[in-house]
């Protein structure tokens, strides 16, 4: 169990938060001229990292709204949270 | 067999206090070249090098463990077995496997303590009890025993659960597979291992995959913590770290890890003579031959590595445990701990080629690895030998993602994943 550093509404408990999964993939621009591949890429395939991972959370029982974490998940540390929109940090 | 274990052996070996019993696999170091690498040293690993070598007589194999082997995912589950699920292709997967546990202990002269004490899926609402007779007949027409229980037959399969109608997740009915059951995991590592070992293969512990070599298109070899090890067949059956692994090669798999968590309660007498699951609430429960209650409860939402797992988790399936099982209501609990489980979006495994030729992939258990594990290394050893899958695996391949022609077991499997 950890803390989650909401950009909205500060710290609170972990409990309060939804995983989304991992953050920044781009919803196709030209969705009819996908290939099977290349859905199967957007839809399913996963970095799923060990170490430095980019992540989206939802304060599900909180402010509701969506946001950014950086997160290492093999010792589940908070490095960085930010808002929807803003730029990933480069580091 | 050299070294056969039988009542004559123990008893011989009664009369020197135990002594001096061989030890059951060797601890080699990596050769320069072998035929063929399988990474992890788990139940499927072992299982995999095993049939490897027995069924397709290939001699030079090793198994690279970066660990100690079945000290992953094998050693951390619940070590429920059971084959009811909903669609055909993981019909005959799983039950392919229930087929090889009931003969296991002879085959590897390895007591695997294979108990099939039946598994009892509960139903607490109205769909719940729908999807598990829809699941009931479709188990039979695969062949595949399941009854549908009413929640008086409930009652009188496992007294002790609560069926009053006022609790917060009534019991509506249930299904029983009556061959589905339970065995000792690190007994079937170990006793794969020994298998194993006798037919030549190399297990290698405390040695860690860095990285694969390729060659255009084709592996050449892989990267650890011991050396180089040239090779042209790779099968990879690392559980939760499988990602890990195909990062290294430059591959992506369709796979998130999160963490599982189980706990075991003080010894006590004996009290479920069976396996009890409840899908909806996440509570499943059975105990041990050694009087422990075995507690499995669900994953997290998050990725993570840490075999640790969120608090509220193990609460809200003990809330479950409680209300199911108010008897229990001043059980102790004695350990708790996590495994990191590689989820499917479709809930099923990946046995199967890849893009590169020589990397095969088995992966994407998910929370329900180990009841195929000699299923799983069978067919995975005629994936790797045959350079094709074999008909009980042929669904389970990784091009499902682009073909959309997926398996779909959540929540059609008697489990919510």
């Amino acid at each position: 169990m950890f803390v989650i550093n909401c950009p909205y509404c500060g710290e609170r408990d972990q409990q309060e938060f939804k995983a989304g999964g991992e953050a920044h993939i781009e919803r196709p621009k030209q969705p009819t001229e996908l290939s099977d591949d290349e859905w199967a890429e957007y839809l399913f395939m996963r970095k799923n990292i060990k170490g430095v991972q980019f992540e989206r959370w939802n304060h599900a029982h909180g402010c509701r709204k969506w946001f950014n974490m950086v997160r290492d998940t093999s010792n589940d540390e908070i490095k960085l949270v930010y808002k929807m929109g803003e730029k990933p940090p480069l580091e | 067999m050299k070294n056969k274990y039988s009542v004559f052996s123990l008893i011989k070996n009664a009369f020197s206090d135990h002594e001096n019993w061989q030890r059951a696999w060797k601890d080699p170091s990596p050769k320069k070249e072998y035929d063929t690498v399988i990474v992890g040293g788990g139940g499927h690993g072992l299982a995999t090098a095993y049939y490897l070598a027995k069924k397709h007589n290939m001699k030079n194999i090793a198994v690279v463990e970066k660990g100690w082997i079945g000290g992953g995912n094998t050693g951390r589950n619940t070590t429920i077995i059971r084959s009811n699920y909903l669609w055909d292709a993981s019909a005959g997967l799983y039950d392919h496997a229930l087929k090889i546990w009931e003969g296991l202990s002879q085959e590897l002269n390895y007591n695997v303590m294979f108990s099939q004490r039946g598994v009892m899926n509960l139903a607490h609402n109205l769909q719940d009890v729908r999807d598990l007779k829809r699941r009931t007949h479709a188990n039979r027409l695969n062949g595949i025993d399941a009854v549908y229980l009413n929640t008086d037959e409930v009652k009188k399969f496992c007294p002790i659960i609560n069926t009053s109608p006022d609790i917060r997740y009534p019991v509506l009915g249930g299904t029983l597979q009556r061959r589905a059951g339970t065995a000792r995991h690190d007994a079937v590592a170990w006793g794969y291992a020994r298998g194993a070992d006798e037919m030549g293969v190399d297990i290698i512990q405390n040695c860690e995959v860095i990285g694969i070599k390729r060659n255009g298109d084709a592996v050449e070899g892989i990267e650890t913590t011991r050396g180089f090890i040239k090779t042209k067949k790779i099968g990879v059956v690392a559980a939760g770290h499988s990602s890990v692994i195909a990062n290294m090669a430059g591959l992506r798999l369709p796979l998130e890890s999160k963490p599982l968590q189980a706990l075991v309660s003080e010894p006590v007498k004996p009290i479920i003579d069976t396996v009890v699951m409840s899908n909806a609430v996440h509570a499943y429960v059975s105990q041990s031959d050694k009087g422990e209650l075995v507690i499995g409860a669900g994953t997290d939402d998050y990725v993570s590595y840490t075999q640790k797992g969120s608090h509220q988790i193990v609460e809200g399936t003990l809330n479950a445990i409680l209300e199911l099982y108010p008897i229990f209501s001043r059980m102790r609990m004695l350990r708790q701990w996590g495994g990191i489980v590689d989820i499917c979006p479709d809930a099923s495994p990946i046995l199967s080629k890849t893009s590169i030729k020589g990397l095969y992939f088995n992966c994407g258990w998910g929370t329900g690895g180990f009841k195929a594990t000699p299923g799983s290394g069978d067919l995975f050893a005629h994936t790797i030998a045959n350079d094709e899958p074999h008909k009980l695996n042929a669904a389970f391949n990784l091009n499902r993602f682009v073909s959309g022609d997926l398996v779909d077991e959540h929540g059609a499997a008697a489990v919510a994943h």
